[in-house]
Order: C-alpha cells, then structure tokens, then sequence
C-alpha cells in the first residue's frame, strides 16, 4: 500500500496530501507522522491539503487526532491550504477542527510556528490559552 | 437502465429503492471496502460537474457521498450505492442510495440529532450529512437492514 | 344569432376582407403614431399584416372566447414578440395596447356594412370582437410587464455584484462593507466570494463591516457565523465592524456565539487591530 511522504525540514515535519484517501491511507498517515514526531524530535508538523478538493469527517477526525498526539508530544500542528469550498462544507458538516492551528499556505504556516518558538503570541487558536 | 429491484447484493427491500420518475443514467457500486468509497466519491463529482453543480454544492455532495458511504461500510457491515441523474422536467439532481442487510438503527431521531456516535468518532455523520443535502429519507428496520436516500438538485 | 354562428361570421368576414381592414388600421395607427420613420414604417406594416393574418387563422378555426386556447397560440406568440420588441425600443404598454386596441374601428366597420339589415346579428358580432381585441391588448400589457421584470431581476444581480466588493484595504487585510439589506441568498453569495478573494489575495484577516446594515435576521447571522469559522479553516481571522445596537440586541437573543470573533464598533478601529495583527506576524526581511 502506498504511504504519504513526510518531509523533514529542520525540526519541522511537512506533508503534503494529494490524493485522495481511503479510510486506512489516512490512518497510516496519522501513525507515521506519530512516529516521525517521536524519532525526529519535531516541535512542528506542517499538513499542507491546499490539493484536497474534500475532506470528511473521517479526515478531519485524523487532522484533529495529529494534531492531539502531536501537542502530547510537544509539537504543533498547522493545516494549511484549505480550499474555500472544503471550508464551507466542512463547517455545514459542523466539523471545527478545535485544536487545529490553520494558515493560509505553507509560508505562512511555517511563520506561525517559527512566532511560536520566539514565544510570540498564540494567534490562530482562540482556544489554546 | 440496471435492475432497481432489491439488487443481488442487498435483500433489505424498501420503497426508498423503487426508481423515480426522471430517473437515469443509473449506476450501482458495491461498497465492501475502503477502495469502493474512493470510486464512489470520484463518480459522484463526475455526476455532480455534469449537471454543472456549482464547486460548493458538488464539494456538499461528494462530502455527504463519502460520510454515508462509509456509515455502510463501517456500521452496515458492506452494501452498496446507486448514483442516479434526475430529470423532473424542470431542473437536474443528482439522487444517492445507500443500501444495507446490517443491524438497522434503532432509534433514527437519536441517531439523526447532532454528536450522537456510537462508534467513538464525530457521531454516524447522518446529521452532517443530512445538512450538505437538498432531500434526505432513511427507511431502517432493527436487525434487517438500512436505506438512506439523498437528492441534490441543481440551483 | 348565436355566438357560434357570430364568431364564423367574423371568422369570414375578416378573412374575406383582410386587405381593406389592414389598409385601414394602418392608417389608424399611423396618424396615432408620434415618431415615424421608413424602419418603423415598415416594421409597423409588417407586423400588422402578420397579426391580421394570424388573427384571421385563428378565428377560423374557433374557439374566440378564449385566448389562451391551441388556435390563438401563433397569434399570442407574435404578440409577444410583438410586445418584446416595442418594450425593449422604449414603448409605453399603452402604445403597445394601442396597437391592438385600433384593429377595433376597422373591423366594427366592416361588420357593420355586412350586417346593417341584421341588428341583433350586428349587435352580438361587434360584443364579440371587442370583448376578444379587449383580451388580447390585455395579453400584451401582460407581456410587456414580464419582460420589464426580467430585465429589472438581471439589473438586480448585477446591482448584487457590484454592491459587494471585496476591498484590499492593506497588505494582507481585506474588508467587505456590506451595505443594505441582506437576505439568506445574497448573504451566501457575498460569503463565497470573500473567501474565494482571501484565496486569491493571501489575506491574513478580513474585515466585515455591517455599519450598511440596518437588521439581520437569524439566517443571515448564521451565514456570517458560517463564512468566519470557514475563513478559520482556511487560515485567515475575521473581524466584524460596525454592528449597530439593535442587531447586537438581534444577535445576544439568537444565541449566536461571538467570543471567538473580535469585534469592533467601526471600521477603522478594526483597521487598526488588523495592522497591528499582520505587522506581528509577518516579517518583512
């Protein structure tokens, strides 16, 4: 079965989804980049689905629970590229994604996080305080 | 046009399953395994860009294609779907059945109210599913089976 | 003489005497007419030679109480063309009901020199043909009205879009001021398109200003509650300015939750807060 590729850049780790995943490919992913936090020593996890043209509940369980583990662990997840479309059913769905730090593309995904280590101020997320 | 009698893989009847007028281009898709929720999502946008869908409401379709889809799979125990073009002569929509011989669900109001989840996750995803569409009917029996029926109609 | 018998009498008589009550309508109008010139002229003439035409037809075939029935169809369809046309060259419906209303004289006198020795015949003939002229100048009003609405609905939607502009007020700052009435459907269509344009401008935050805005009701707060928690999604914060103190009123008794949403009571006050925003989180090198 094919795998998401996870990139590493510095001490973030950056994943791009393309394609799109059945129910397993996207539970694998969730426990790679699990691993990957853990052996890389990542303090941040950029998840780009600036491709994604849908993304349902079960995806967005997996964003969320990334997200969960990777603050367990010390690391903070950004999700970036969100298509306007994806954003608005996701919100009919009455999927928030709570807990997810969002940007608009990976630059500006990576500032985000890179303000986090100057101990900048918690922007994106209203509900991390 | 394909059979649309209760189909070889699915004996749970229901008059959810009886052809509506202006119903074509039918097709029926097995849904036994993850790989089946992709194609079904691919054909659905196919359907939804034919009848020119705005990316909204094709993204609301697909969405809902997926989230019902996987309720099959997962709590149904495997059925299949039909995809369907509708013509009532005035406007086009897209109609998806999903069929299943599963357990059923017991109380449908309960399971149609939001967060409700009996498998641990964001709920049965019927309540989401029921808001991306135009049309939404459930026909369940506890302990023979389930039909969820969607239309999305073109604006 | 019975009102069959009347209608197939007219029936023949007009078709028999088409040319004399052509001329003589023409005429009529033509001295009616302000403006004249040989391409209305000639479009007048034909427009009136088909209609006589038609008109004849359909009295033939009968059915000359109701207008709305199989054999006036051709002749409803060029009065409708008929109607269109004027409408769109700048003719009031009078004139247009005019044009129908005048074929009366021409055919009373026709009828009359056919029946002068037949009064009741006479009489029933001429309620006849009017009640049925009267109907069909009535269809025209009707038409014209249709396709005034049509063309005032399309002013509508391209009043809608330009009503709405997304504006990049700053680097990364977009504003949206929203101005008059929203109903659910534009709401939604203003939505889409602010977040199709903070796509497209890498916007950072997006300013909704409702100082334009005299209420909102439960669905428009909701596609605004909607459009901000989608713009989180994607990655870009919003902040609502202007909200006047009947719709914070509105808004606390619908229940709408905005502890996440900074809002501030001008424009520029939310300016403000958005410069301070992107200059932090941005670093120009």
């Amino acid at each position: 079965m094919e795998r998401i590729p996870i990139l590493r850049i510095g001490d973030l780790l950056l994943v791009t989804i393309q394609v799109d995943m059945h129910d397993r490919l996207a539970m694998s992913l969730q426990d790679d980049l699990t691993e990957r936090i853990v052996r890389d020593e990542a303090k941040g996890v950029l998840i780009d689905i600036s491709a994604l043209d849908l993304v349902d509940s079960f995806i967005g369980r997996m964003i969320s629970n990334t997200a969960s583990m990777a603050r367990v662990l010390d690391a903070q997840t950004v999700l970036v590229g969100m298509q306007p479309a994806v954003a608005i059913t996701l919100v009919e769905l009455g999927l928030t994604l709570p807990g997810v730090k969002t940007a608009l593309n990976v630059e500006r995904g990576m500032a985000l996080l890179g303000k986090q280590y100057l101990a900048g101020p918690a922007r994106r997320d209203p509900q991390a305080r | 046009m394909s059979d649309m009698s209760p189909a070889a893989g699915v004996r749970f009847s229901s008059q959810l399953l009886t052809p509506r007028a202006g119903a074509r281009r039918v097709l029926v898709l097995p849904l036994t395994g993850d790989e089946h929720v992709v194609a079904l999502r691919r054909l659905v946008r196919e359907r939804a860009i034919d009848i020119k869908l705005s990316l909204v409401d094709q993204t609301k379709l697909v969405t809902a294609a997926s989230e019902l889809a996987r309720n099959t799979l997962k709590y149904g125990g495997g059925g299949e779907a039909h995809v369907i073009e509708l013509d009532d002569g005035v406007r086009l929509g897209v109609q998806l059945i999903f069929a299943d011989d599963g357990p059923g669900i017991a109380d449908t109001a309960l399971a149609l109210t939001d967060g409700y989840t009996t498998g641990g996750g964001l709920g049965l995803g019927l309540s989401g599913a029921r808001r991306l569409v135009d049309e939404f009917d459930i026909d369940t029996r506890v302990g023979e089976g389930t039909v969820v029926a969607v239309v999305k109609w073109k604006r | 003489m019975t009102l069959n018998t009347s209608a197939a009498t007219i029936a023949n008589l007009v078709e028999q005497q088409q040319s004399t009550i052509l001329a003589a309508w023409l005429e009529s109008l033509k001295k009616q007419m302000v403006r004249s010139d040989a391409a209305s002229d000639e479009q007048l003439k034909r427009h009136c030679g088909q209609f006589l035409s038609l008109f004849a037809q359909a009295a033939a075939k009968g059915g000359m109480d109701d207008i709305d029935g199989r054999p006036f169809d051709e002749v409803r369809g060029l009065l409708a063309e008929i109607s269109s046309a004027r409408a769109r060259q700048g003719s009031t419906p009078s004139e247009t009901a005019t044009f129908v209303f005048s074929l009366k004289q021409p055919i009373f006198n026709v009828l009359r020199d056919a029946l002068q020795s037949d009064a009741p015949a006479l009489a029933a003939s001429l309620w006849t043909i009017s009640t049925l002229i009267d109907k069909l100048g009535l269809y025209t009003v009707e038409v014209f009205q249709k396709s005034r609405d049509q063309i005032i609905v399309r002013q509508q939607q391209e009043l809608l879009e330009l009503s709405t502009p997304v504006v990049k007020l700053w680097q990364d700052i977009l504003a949206l001021p929203l101005i008059g009435t929203l109903d659910s459907a534009r709401t939604q269509v203003v939505m889409e398109s602010l977040l199709q344009k903070i796509v497209e401008t890498g916007a950072a935050i997006a300013i909704i200003d409702i100082t334009g805005v005299p209420t909102v009701d439960t669905l428009v707060a909701q596609h605004l509650m909607k459009t901000i928690a989608a713009a989180r999604l994607m990655g870009a914060d919003c902040i609502i300015s202007g909200i006047r103190p009947q719709i914070a009123q509105t808004i606390v008794h619908l229940g709408v939750n905005l502890e996440d949403v900074v809002t501030k009571a001008t424009l520029a006050d939310a300016f403000v807060v958005a410069l301070g925003r992107v200059g932090a989180s941005i670093r120009r090198d």
